[in-house]
Parts: structure tokens; C-alpha cells; sequence
């Protein structure tokens, strides 16, 4: 059967709008969490090319999507994405951390597009699964989407959440985990093992995808599949920490760091490179 | 019971059976009939439960309505934050030791911080939960609430403020969290008034001595202090400050303007509770001594019925008559 061809086109200059936007938000002498950020840069720029219906509308009812970014130090990634479809000014990106900026390390709700503060671990599961309950049980419809870090699934609440989504069965609720493999003091199964990680979500009642993080034909095909009813569905994206930027691409330092004059120019001829 | 159910339907309705039955209905009864009135009359009312069994005719009668969480009260104050997307508003029942503490970070980002129509409901309150022990007792809960923004919080002292306070706790749009005790306590009122967030009950005018108090039984401590210190010719006032944040900061500084001395009563830690919003209002404007009774600073282990261990905490109306005289000097 022949079906529309997706705008992968779309998806992908998004992408490198988005890592284009992290890189110079790296200047700040504040420090910015690249390595979470770039790793999450492809998800989201398909999750707003071609996946979530009006997620920056304005009100919160009705059958719009939902996106929350639990892993909340991302936030780079979050407001270049919102920057790049027009939910806030392109220019405001370069207030990032600055004294009275709307743009702190973690996303507020008072900015346009943030439905929900995050950036303590653990708050965005539940949170999303109130949202798809809302969907189920008042305005039909509706659905959530939530990006997880890995190390955030050490987070107990999680796990209470993963239990009562699908005892629930919340069908309309997305879990995807940005599996980069690191946390702030290294390895995240050397901190504390996640694997068997996809056997986890399963035992819990959830359907399990999982993806190349960064390619882009994978994560659509797994974020459009029909709905299995009853069931929640979680995303595994195996992604690289700090993908993109030359020298820090899965390492534990590109947690937070600035980037200096010399670096974000050489990481932003990688991505003039991928454009050609 | 479906008699019973039948004669309670409405807000209205159950006010009246409230008032009626209000020496031997429990608070968190007269709270759960309540809140199926409102949610029969606003379809958009969500009710979460952590493993609470007082609110089984919700569950029966209003199943889209009401969801249970299991005993994981950290996702059951997240999961009521997402629903106030399209539910408002989101009641969250839980045990108070549990609710509050365990939850407490939920609850400062998630809720007060985001200012959302959640409603925290928490039973076995102070020491309600008796000889089950500190496990199960709720006596810094006032202390940390108090200190979010926007949060609204509400003791009521008998099972017909339960009912009335539900009502004003449904209707305001922040977010909320009303205390709740376990057993039928002795009614406080005589006659039917109103209740308003906010605003202190006085149930004695001010006198040299003035009793400040929330919840059930420091307020019949406080009644009763009074009442004995009347006999003995001191005049004594009292406050029952049903509403702990947003204090009524007229009423206090009304009431002790010509008072000698204020003794705060509540069954949580003497620290940080209502004494210690009341000291923060009296001192600032160089009021009179200020005793708090109250949970002493230590780690509260006896075991004993919750009026044992409210009597060995010094929550007494013989200890209340005692710290007002010795204030008085």
C-alpha cells in the first residue's frame, strides 16, 4: 500500500536548528547541559515536525498533545525547539541563563510551551500520566508524551507511575528514554544497572519500542504506531551523549560545560557538513 | 446507608445532615459525602485516592470521576498536577503523614509552585492515628505546607466545618491542603454560620488572655481553658484559626491588641506550626508573650490513644489554663 511519504525533510533541518541553537546557547559562562541536550535533539525534532498536535497552544484543555521534558536540564534543546517553530522569539535563545531571562537551566511554566516546571527527576511520568488520564477520562483525545534521561528511571516515582499507567490503561501516554548511558558521576549502569531495561518496562504492563535515537525514519515510525490498547507505550532511543559536537560526543564532561569560541566553530562546521 | 445516601445528594442536603448528625459524624465522612455532592454538580471534579477506603461510594457512583493510585502518594500529587489539564478540581486523598511528607516534593514544584487546582486531603492528622504510632503521625505537616506559595491551609475543628470548608476549598482556584483527623469529635458550634477561607472564628471575645487554636481538639482545649479561666475571673478570648495559611493577621493582631497574653494551641510540633505563624504576626508588631502549646521538639514515640499522647504533649486544658497564667505573670 503507498501512503503519503513522511516530511522527513522537515524533521531534519529542525534537528540541526536545534543543535545549531545549543551550541551558541553554549557560550553562556553558566554552563549548559549539552551532552543531554544533543542526545535529545532528533527526538524532539520529530516529535515537533511530525508528531504533537498544537503542543504550545496556549490553553490546556482540549484533544491537543502534551509534551513534557521530565529530564529537565535538557533545556537548551527544549527552548531551541521552541525557538525554531515560533512558540518564542529566535532571538531570545541568546538570554539563555542570563540575570531575568525566562530561559534558566531547567524549563518554568511561565514561559510559552512549558506546560509543566521540570528538572526535579522523577516528577515527569506522574505528571504525564495525569495528563493522559485527562485525556481518557475528560477531554478525549489528548495525549502525553514525556522524555525520561536514563539515570532519572533511578528516580523511585517512576516506577509508581509505570505500574498505575498501564494498570490503568493508559494507551495514550508516550515514555520515551533518551538511553545516552551517562549521568553525572559516569556510566549509568556503573552508578546503578538499568539493564535488563526494556524486560523492566515490559514486566510493568508497557508495549516497548526501541530505536536509533538519532535516526530520524526510526523514531517516527515508532512514535505514529497505532495505539495497542490498554497498553502505555515506552520509546528506548539508544542515543550518544553530546552528539555532534566534535571531542565531547559520549563523554561524562559534556554533562554541563561551556564551550569556547574555538569549539562551538568547529562544532558548527560539523553541522554546516550534515547540512550539504 | 442508601436511605442515608439517598437523603444527601446535594450540597445543601448534606450541610443539613451534617449539622443534624455533627457529634457523631467524622469529619473525613462528612468531607467524603461532601465532596460526592460537588462532584455529582461538576462533572470536571477529578478525586484520587492512595489506597483510601472512606470514599468508597465515589468510586461506585462517579467511576469516571475517581482514580486510585495505589500506596504511592509521590505519583498520586503528580499524576493530580497533569490532570488539571482538563480536571478542576483535582482532589488527592491520602493519609497526612504520607501525603504530605513523603509527596513533599511533588507538592512544592508540581502544585504550589505551578499554582494548580489540586486539593491535598489529608486523615490522621496529628495524632490521630494513635497507638499506630510516629509512623503514622502528621506533626510537621502544618510547618512545611504553610511555607509554599500559594498554598491554601485549612484545619477544620468539627465534622460541619469539614463540610463547610470542603465547599470553600472546591471553589477557590488555588491549590489547597485541608487536615483531617481520624475519629467523631465534640461539635464546637451552637449555631450554623459561615465559613470563610481566611477569616478566624471568634468563638469568645478577647479578654486579658487570648487562645488561638486549629483543628478539633485544641480548639475544645481552648473553649475549655477559657470557660475555666472565666470562673476564675480572668477574661480570655478565643480564636479558632481554622485557616493556617493564608493567616488572618487583622483578626490576631485585633484580638491581642488589649490582651496580656497569647497561647497558640494545635496538635503538631510547637515549632513552626500555628504558634510560629502566630509569633511571626505578633512579633513584628511588638505584641504581648506569645506560649505555644503544642508536640515537644522530640522524636514522639509513646505508645497510647491519640488523647493519651494529645495529654502528654501538653495539650491540655489544665495546661493551657497554666501557660496563660503563668504569662499573665
Amino acid at each position: 500500500m503507498l501512503t503519503q511519504s513522511p516530511p522527513r525533510t522537515m524533521s531534519r533541518g529542525l534537528s540541526l536548528e536545534i543543535r545549531r541553537k545549543v551550541i551558541e546557547m553554549s557560550a553562556s559562562p553558566n554552563g549548559v547541559h549539552i551532552g543531554g541536550s544533543m542526545s535529545i535533539a532528533d527526538i524532539l525534532a520529530v516529535l515537533y515536525a511530525d508528531v504533537l498536535r498544537d503542543p504550545a497552544a496556549e490553553g490546556m484543555s482540549g484533544d491537543r498533545d502534551h509534551l513534557i521534558l521530565s529530564k529537565g536540564q535538557a533545556s537548551a534543546a527544549l527552548y531551541a525547539v521552541l525557538a525554531a517553530t515560533g512558540v518564542i522569539p529566535q532571538a531570545e535563545c541568546a538570554t539563555y541563563a542570563e540575570e531575568g531571562s525566562r530561559l534558566g537551566g531547567h524549563p518554568m511554566k511561565r514561559l510559552p510551551g512549558v506546560d509543566f516546571s521540570t528538572g526535579a527527576l522523577g516528577h515527569g511520568l506522574p505528571l504525564a500520566l495525569g495528563v493522559a488520564l485527562a485525556g481518557k477520562r475528560f477531554d478525549h483525545g489528548k495525549r502525553a508524551f514525556v522524555i525520561l534521561g536514563d539515570g532519572e528511571l533511578q528516580e523511585g516515582s517512576n516506577w509508581e507511575a509505570a505500574m498505575a499507567a498501564a494498570h490503568h490503561g493508559a494507551d495514550n501516554l508516550v515514555a520515551i528514554v533518551d538511553r545516552n548511558g551517562w549521568q553525572i558521576s559516569g556510566r549509568t549502569d556503573d552508578c546503578m544497572s538499568l539493564e535488563p531495561l526494556a524486560d523492566k518496562w515490559a514486566a510493568f504492563g508497557w508495549r516497548v519500542l526501541g530505536v536509533d535515537g538519532h535516526d530520524h525514519d526510526e523514531i517516527r515510525t515508532a512514535l505514529t504506531r497505532p495505539v495497542e490498547p490498554g497498553r502505555p507505550t515506552v520509546v528506548i532511543a539508544h542515543t550518544v551523549k553530546a552528539r555532534g559536537v566534535p571531542g565531547l560526543e559520549d563523554t561524562k564532561q559534556s554533562h554541563s560545560a561551556t564551550l569556547g569560541t574555538a569549539a562551538r566553530r568547529a562544532a558548527l562546521a560539523v553541522l554546516d557538513g550534515d547540512r550539504a | 446507608m442508601s436511605t442515608d445516601i439517598a437523603t444527601r445528594r446535594t450540597v445543601a442536603q448534606v450541610l443539613d445532615h451534617v449539622w443534624e448528625n455533627r457529634a457523631r459524624v467524622e469529619s473525613r465522612n462528612a468531607y467524603a459525602m461532601m465532596l460526592l455532592a460537588l462532584a455529582r454538580e461538576n462533572p470536571n471534579l477529578a478525586c484520587l485516592t492512595a489506597d483510601m477506603n472512606f470514599e468508597d461510594h465515589f468510586a461506585g457512583e462517579l467511576p469516571r470521576q475517581h482514580v486510585d493510585l495505589g500506596i504511592a502518594e509521590q505519583n498520586m500529587i503528580g499524576v493530580a498536577a497533569g490532570l488539571t489539564v482538563s480536571a478542576r478540581p483535582v482532589f488527592a486523598n491520602g493519609m497526612s503523614p504520607f501525603a504530605i511528607a513523603r509527596a513533599f516534593e511533588q507538592i512544592k514544584i508540581d502544585v504550589a509552585g505551578a499554582n494548580l487546582p489540586v486539593k491535598i486531603v489529608g486523615t490522621h492528622a496529628g495524632l490521630a492515628s494513635g497507638h499506630y504510632g510516629p509512623t503514622h503521625h502528621s506533626l510537621e505537616d502544618l510547618g512545611v505546607i504553610r511555607m509554599l506559595p500559594n498554598m491554601t491551609v485549612v484545619v477544620p475543628a468539627d465534622s460541619w466545618e469539614a463540610a463547610q470548608a470542603t465547599v470553600a476549598v472546591a471553589e477557590d482556584p488555588g491549590p489547597a491542603y485541608l487536615r483531617l483527623g481520624r475519629q467523631a469529635t465534640a461539635p464546637l458550634y451552637q449555631e450554623r454560620g459561615a465559613f470563610v477561607l481566611g477569616r478566624a472564628r471568634v468563638l469568645r471575645e478577647p479578654g486579658r488572655v487570648l487562645f488561638i487554636a486549629t483543628g478539633p481538639h485544641p480548639n475544645l482545649v481552648a473553649a475549655g481553658a477559657a470557660r475555666e479561666l472565666a470562673d476564675q475571673g480572668v477574661s480570655a478570648g478565643h480564636l479558632n484559626m481554622h485557616t493556617v495559611k493564608p493567616l488572618d493577621q487583622e483578626a490576631v493582631l485585633h484580638a491581642c491588641a488589649n490582651a496580656e497574653a497569647v497561647v497558640t494551641i494545635e496538635d503538631h510540633r510547637a515549632l513552626g506550626g500555628l504558634g510560629g505563624a502566630v509569633c511571626e504576626v505578633v512579633a513584628e508588631v511588638g505584641g504581648p508573650p506569645v506560649r505555644r502549646i503544642g508536640v515537644p521538639d522530640i522524636h514522639y514515640d509513646l505508645v497510647g490513644g491519640e488523647e493519651y499522647l494529645l495529654h502528654h504533649a501538653g495539650i491540655t486544658v489544665s495546661n493551657a489554663v497554666a501557660q496563660a497564667l503563668d504569662a499573665l505573670g
